[in-house]
């Protein structure tokens, strides 16, 4: 087997590359542009970022959409995990196959659709209950933890299918009752697929626009929301700023996470070489 | 020590309550499958259900300003479709979900030219190499979808880098106009979705066993021949993940055709956004939406078979 | 070896006192799965001090019987007792039992001594009493030094011992083991068995051990319980299950055996004659058994129960003429494999108490495979 990459798939990876970050870089290039009309280079300059670390309204829109990523995240992780639980245990009960279409029929829905259905609800709750009277804070949280558990199930069924189910029967074994077994030895051991979870879940909420047009309300406008309707109305030299802050933050998380996961991986690699060494 | 006898007299509190909840018919069990349960039916399931209602009714000044399913001021049965009719006789409408379909459906084919090479080119390297490039491939997911989609506005524009490069170079001497056209589009949905494609086209190419390539080699197969008999309908499954990770939302999509089509593209999910808000004409939203979800129910269907027999394979 | 602890203690053989109370009752427990039945109608009774061994090969229910003593499982019909109590409704944290799992299932984000500690905390056990039992234990095991490691830190050997210590700790009447020493290669086997046996002697705890290892069985056990399809078709201590197992599987199942089909000719108390034209003589065995005349039977001849000679002796019975049609050297013994004249072949082994080139017997030889009278078995099914 040749291991060499042909010329074609090489041109393609390098294209394809190009294509995925080209945007990028010239977004980040923009943001540092002295010229206010963003397509003419005028000099390099870093004024427009404390120009958005002045707006009030930016400051805003991110405390809202951090608020509202973290609590949807959290509540969306802890019924995600129940979820892919139940998925990856239960092999049989009542009404299993409606439940894993219910927890799966979310990821690939319209987003249009799902914004407007919850509106929908939302209204009709109101009309019925006299609740949630309008929309805002809550109703977005609602909306998102509905879409975003949908993924952490995923994660985490996916975890747990491939729990070793005897590590639970030996704690059982020794005495620990149910929860204790779950608090004390299932959720440590899930804890990383937890924590990825919680993380997908909290950046699909931050990352989320048509949902949170749909049923959010004045007050409580996200970033998206703000980045939207000020990249409708023209080019805004701030929004650039802005992406590029956007887009240090989240890489340089990703990457350590990256090097970080790497290097424990590797780290448990030399301990196993080592164990089997010192047997011998 | 374990004890002789099972302490069924000091049970602790907690025990006890167990026990009466057991005795009741009420598992542990049973609370774990109930609150997502309840959560989904009534946040997901009810939602459609009232869409679905709302979508046979009529709109009305009124609140809310739609006419109820019942009693006096309900809709006559002989009106019941009338929302959907209109769906066919209006052409906003119908022209509105060929576009949607056309966008994606191209798209998703474009997204499978670039990403199948990506992605077994990917899947071919050393597995160091393999990491960081896929890492690369996530990267863009992790961040913000509307600036990536907002970046190309930029590039696109009269004064972008696309014209600066085409003009500079001599190619054109005009320069062209891309953004607000299809074209704009089709690149922007490309752009958004491929990393949709390339991870269960990677997925799938990577664990696939090279040593059938080198039997069918050894059976005096080409490489070519025995990509296209091999390879590809091996890959079939990842292929039709891709494809319907990146068609389904493509289809209801909003955002890329508000930023790139220009005010004039005509698209679905934007025909439901502006019937909602703009027009407050709630029930042809709502039957714009179901229409969207009847389309789309056949690819959804098929993604949830694929999903699920994915999940249950690795065992 | 085990049997022979067992021939040297008497007061280990309680399975033979009528009037001993048996620490598990296992009364016609059946487990369903769906449609398959992993076991049948199973009872059995193990008593205190016992080292009880269910062997049989994969599938044949028992692990499934080991989970439903531990509680992981529920009998979908039938009874278990433990000391008198049902389990019916017991839970497996509320049991007076504790088991070793295949996998060892240690704890991965806890050091060895927190695993070890794992039971005892849950056992109320005074926070100064945990740390010397925990140190104790480690000590027997011989894991002292590793205490603070991580199970990925540990060799298979080392996990190995830490899940026997975990299951240990907390000193339940019954500890049950499943298949205790799959993992480990021969040596630490054969090291590892009698670290077992030793302590069980020291703990006097009831043992039940899950092997598909009929060697394993042999040397650990007490008894050993052999099961086909979800049944439990005997029990005996290794020598009886060895020495006279009850049907053709068993036989076939517990080391190597010669098997010949024939119809009993003469029933007394003292011998049976039977006659078998697949050994082309007649059998003789000196014992009876209750069967009627003209039954079908088969004789169990294990190999090493087994003569080769070239010159054919003066007995009529249990002596068969045949051909060799294959040695093995094994080192310490040789397989030959003969070729009866009814067609019939036949493995015999012969110790090398000299050197291989010394020996008479060679391929193609003509030779005459005899027996004792009280060597056979006769088995009616």
């Amino acid at each position: 087997m040749n291991k060499r990459l042909s010329w074609f798939v090489l041109l393609m990876l390098v294209l394809g590359f190009a294509f995925l970050y080209g945007p990028i870089v010239v977004l980040v290039s923009y943001s540092f542009n002295d010229n206010k009309l963003m397509t003419l280079w005028g000099g390099f300059s870093t004024r427009w970022y404390p120009i958005l670390l002045q707006d009030e309204a930016v400051l805003t829109a991110a405390k809202n959409s951090f608020i509202i990523a973290a609590v949807s995240a959290t509540f969306a992780t802890v019924q995600g995990t129940m979820a892919g639980y139940v998925l990856a245990r239960y092999r049989k009960f009542h009404g299993r196959v409606a439940f894993s279409g219910m927890v799966t029929a979310p990821l690939v829905m319209p987003e249009v659709i799902t914004g407007l259905s919850l509106l929908l609800l939302f209204k009709q709750l109101d009309d019925v209950i006299g609740w949630p009277d309008r929309m805002g804070f809550t109703t977005v949280i609602l909306a998102h933890i509905t879409f975003s558990m949908s993924y952490v199930t995923v994660v985490m069924q996916s975890r747990f299918s491939v729990f070793d189910m005897s590590l639970e029967e030996a704690a059982l074994d020794l005495g620990a009752r149910p929860l204790k077994t779950f608090l004390l030895i299932t959720l440590p051991i899930v804890a990383p697929a937890v924590v990825s979870g919680w993380l997908l879940a909290f950046t699909i909420s931050l990352d989320d626009l048509v949902i949170t047009l749909y049923t959010n309300g004045p007050g409580s406008g996200t970033l998206p929301q703000l980045i939207f309707s000020k990249v409708r109305r023209g080019v805004d030299p701030t929004i650039n700023a802005l992406a590029t802050l956007i887009i240090t933050l989240v890489a340089s998380g990703v990457i350590t996470s990256h090097i970080l996961m790497t290097r424990s991986e590797k780290r448990r690699q030399r301990d196993i070489q080592l164990a089997l060494q010192i047997n011998k | 020590m374990a004890s002789d006898v099972p302490q069924q007299t000091s049970l602790p509190l907690g025990g006890q309550i167990r026990s009466i909840l057991i005795a009741l018919g009420f598992k542990p069990r049973t609370a774990v499958i109930l609150v997502p349960y309840l959560w989904l039916t009534i946040f997901f399931v009810v939602p459609c259900i009232i869409i679905l209602k709302i979508s046979f009714a009529q709109t009305v000044i009124a609140q809310p300003p739609y006419t109820p399913m019942f009693g006096p001021e309900s809709v006559p049965h002989d009106q019941l479709f009338d929302n959907f009719k209109r769906l066919f006789q209006d052409s906003l409408y119908y022209k509105a979900y060929l576009n949607s379909l056309n966008l994606a459906f191209f798209s998703t084919l474009i997204c499978l030219l670039i990403g199948y090479p990506m992605a077994y080119g990917i899947a071919r390297c050393s597995p160091s190499t393999r990491a960081l490039l896929l890492l690369a491939i996530i990267l863009p997911f992790w961040t913000s979808f509307l600036i990536r989609v907002y970046a190309w506005k930029s590039i696109l524009s009269k004064e972008g880098v696309v014209n600066d490069l085409l003009l500079g170079l001599g190619i054109i001497d005009e320069p062209l106009l891309i953004l607000y056209t299809p074209a704009a589009m089709y690149i922007g949905v490309v752009y958004t979705y491929l990393p949709f494609m390339i991870l269960p086209l990677y997925a799938n190419l990577e664990k696939m066993d090279l040593s059938l390539l080198e039997a069918a080699a050894d059976l005096g197969c080409r490489p070519l021949k025995a990509f296209c008999v091999i390879t590809i309908p091996l890959s079939l499954p990842g292929i039709i993940a891709g494809a319907l990770l990146v068609f389904i939302p493509a289809v209801g999509e909003y955002v890329i055709p508000e930023l790139l089509g220009g005010p004039n593209a005509l698209m679905i999910g934007k025909v439901v956004a502006d019937e909602f808000f703009q027009n407050r004409d709630w029930p042809m939203a709502s039957a714009v939406a179901v229409a969207i979800l009847i389309i789309l129910v056949i690819p959804i269907m098929a993604f949830q078979y694929f999903q699920g027999k994915a999940q249950e394979a690795p065992k | 070896m085990a049997a022979e602890r067992a021939k040297a203690e008497p007061s280990t053989q309680i399975w033979n006192d009528p009037n001993a109370q048996p620490y598990i009752r296992i009364e016609n427990v059946t487990k369903k799965f769906g449609d398959f039945v992993a076991v049948n109608n199973v009872s059995a009774n193990i008593y205190r001090g016992e080292l009880f061994a269910l062997l049989g090969g994969s599938g044949c229910g028992k692990t499934t019987l080991l989970r439903m003593l531990a509680g992981f499982e529920q009998p979908t019909s039938g009874k278990i007792y433990i000391d008198g109590v049902d389990m019916a409704d017991i839970p497996p944290y509320e049991r007076p039992t504790n088991m070793m799992f295949q996998s060892y299932a240690l704890f991965p984000h806890m050091t060895v001594e927190q695993n070890v500690a794992f039971g005892l905390n849950h056992d109320k056990t005074p926070p100064d009493q945990i740390k010397s039992r925990v140190d104790a234990i480690l000590d027997m095991v011989q894991m002292r030094q590793f205490a603070h490691r991580k199970p990925h830190q540990l060799s298979g050997g080392q996990r190995q011992r830490v899940a026997l210590a975990r299951s240990l700790v907390k000193e339940p009447k019954l500890l049950l083991l499943d298949e205790p020493l799959g993992a480990l290669d021969k040596k630490l086997r054969e090291a590892t068995q009698f670290e077992i046996m030793n302590i069980q002697d020291r703990l006097g705890i009831t043992f039940i051990v899950v092997t598909h290892d009929q060697e394993e069985a042999m040397t650990l056990s007490t008894r050993i319980g052999v099961m086909n399809n979800g049944q439990i078709v005997q029990v005996g201590t290794p020598k009886e299950i060895y020495e006279y197992p009850n049907t053709k599987f068993v036989a076939d199942f517990i080391g190597s055996v010669n098997l010949f089909e024939g119809n009993i000719v003469e029933d007394e108390p003292g011998h049976v004659l039977i006659e078998s034209t697949e050994a082309g003589c007649p059998i003789y065995i000196d014992h009876g058994i209750s069967a009627a005349p003209g039954a079908k039977v088969w004789v169990a001849v294990r190999p090493e129960k087994m003569k080769l000679d070239k010159t054919k002796p003066d007995d009529a019975n249990n002596c068969a003429g045949g051909v060799v049609k294959g040695i093995a050297y094994m080192g310490n013994m040789s397989v030959y494999l003969i070729k009866l004249d009814s067609g019939k072949e036949v493995k015999v082994t012969m110790s090398n108490q000299r050197r291989a080139a010394e020996h008479a017997i060679d391929w193609d030889d003509r030779v005459y495979v005899t027996w004792h009278a009280n060597s056979p078995v006769a088995l009616l099914s």
